[in-house]
């Protein structure tokens, strides 16, 4: 007998050792998320994933799946939460999205959109931050970092390197490089490292390849982010089992 | 027969293409104008907001005392104000100066910069003072609701408005909502 959970009413089955995002994934139930990647472990910190297990806010993509757990994630006061602290994202950095090359690929923007969110709310930090454009293949744009740890987790765990780092804390929180003179080009990174791709803004951006594709082309132009997410995760609608049954109405 | 709904427009720290945007409606306007009377707009150069306006569209964000002044003036007459674009919802790409100081910015442009000639900082009193950081609307007035974009497009405000004028609460689907 498979161990379930249900989230939003919906009867999810999970494996020993899945968190409540892995289980949901896997069964094709979006949960945002900014900080959670697959392949990476998870650090629980944007809290996007936040979801009621039993009655308690947790975060989805580090709390363990347990049978007969009652999730609810889709909720109007849950993704009120969540429309808040992408707002607060926005306005922490500097985030403006007509000058960014990652517009239309960018995870933030495109959660921003899934939740219908149309202002900013707070008022604006326009704090003063840095560029670091002192790597030949790579820049770092720290205005939009939004201090996932996502490229320091793929550096770490991927490619066995260790190029990037948190440091300070609250509003003095910053994106570290490993380097005596703490820029990009005194490091080992190269533009082929996962931790070059990883950015879900536009903090990490590849040299030379801006406008490559034409804006209004881009990823979330067209696709909301929930179905490109299950789709990277590994979740595939049933198209192979219909197929099979339609298949196997020609073989009667 | 009724009265027709109100709308002023303004640009403050903007550059216009959402106003372009919102012209693209095209042969739309044509319906819009049967329910709709301009009021305050650089479309019809009325320079005042009349007292009973019932939405104010208002494009790019806060950077001068003038601006300040306009967005009370449209707050005061408007029943429903509006912040239409980039500009006005974060204070878009003119809030790229937040990061330079004022002075610095005013010594590249008019003491320092190539070409300058004559080199002086306008201070005309008719000139409106610069403030220190460009400011998005919400920080400054009660703002109702918002239309992102760079620009929004001529959909948004067509689906925006005969939203309001069908007297239903106004919502924007997946594909109108960009932020660039």
């Amino acid at each position: 007998m498979s161990k379930t959970i249900t989230i939003d009413g919906k009867t999810i089955p999970f494996e020993e050792g899945q968190t409540i995002m892995d289980a949901a994934s896997a069964a094709g139930v979006y949960i945002p998320h900014l900080c959670h990647h697959p392949d990476y472990s998870p650090h629980g910190s944007c809290k996007l994933c936040n979801v009621s297990v039993n009655g308690r806010i947790c975060s989805s993509c580090t709390f363990p799946a347990m049978d007969g757990q009652t999730v609810l994630s889709d909720t109007h006061e849950l993704n009120e939460d969540r429309r808040r602290i992408t707002q607060m994202l926005f306005v922490e950095g500097n985030h403006l999205c007509p000058g960014c090359e990652k517009s239309g690929n960018c995870q933030l923007q495109a959660v921003g959109y899934h939740l219908n969110m149309l202002d900013n709310h707070f008022p604006h930090f326009y704090a003063s931050r840095e560029m670091d454009a002192s790597h030949p293949d790579v820049l770092i744009d720290h205005n939009r970092c939004i201090f996932c740890t996502l490229c320091v987790r793929a550096s770490q765990q991927a490619d066995g390197k260790d190029v990037f780092a948190i440091s300070g804390r609250g509003i003095n929180k910053h994106l570290i490089v490993n380097s005596q003179s703490g820029l990009l080009k005194d490091t080992d990174f190269e533009a082929t490292d996962n931790a070059a791709h990883i950015c879900p803004t536009g903090a990490i951006l590849a040299k030379r390849q801006g406008f490559r594709v034409p804006i209004g082309r881009r990823t979330y132009d067209h696709k909301e982010i929930d179905q490109v997410s299950l789709a990277e995760s590994g979740y595939r609608p049933n198209t192979t089992l219909i197929a099979e049954t339609e298949q196997s109405q020609y073989d009667e | 027969m009724t009265s027709k709904i109100r709308v002023a427009t303004t640009s403050l720290a903007g550059c216009f293409g959402c106003h372009m945007s919102f012209l693209d409606i095209d042969e739309r306007m044509l319906k819009l104008v049967e329910v709709v009377e301009f009021d305050r707009s650089p479309i019809n150069d009325i320079e005042h907001c009349s007292s009973n306006c019932d939405i104010g569209l208002i494009e790019g964000g806060v950077c001068n005392s003038e601006n300040v002044h306009v967005l009370r003036e449209f707050r005061k007459n408007c029943k429903i104000l509006v912040a239409v674009g980039a500009c006005a919802i974060n204070g878009g790409l003119p809030a790229l100066r937040n990061f330079v100081p004022l002075e610095e910015c005013l010594a590249e442009a008019y003491l320092d910069g190539i070409g300058v000639e004559n080199p002086q900082i306008p201070s005309d009193p008719e000139l409106p003072l610069l403030l220190d950081k460009v400011r998005p609307l919400h920080e400054v007035v009660k703002i109702d609701y918002y239309l992102p974009g760079c620009p929004p497009s001529a959909d948004v405000f067509w689906k925006f408005l005969t939203d309001l004028i069908a007297g239903s609460e106004p919502s924007l689907p997946y594909e109108l909502v960009h932020y660039d």
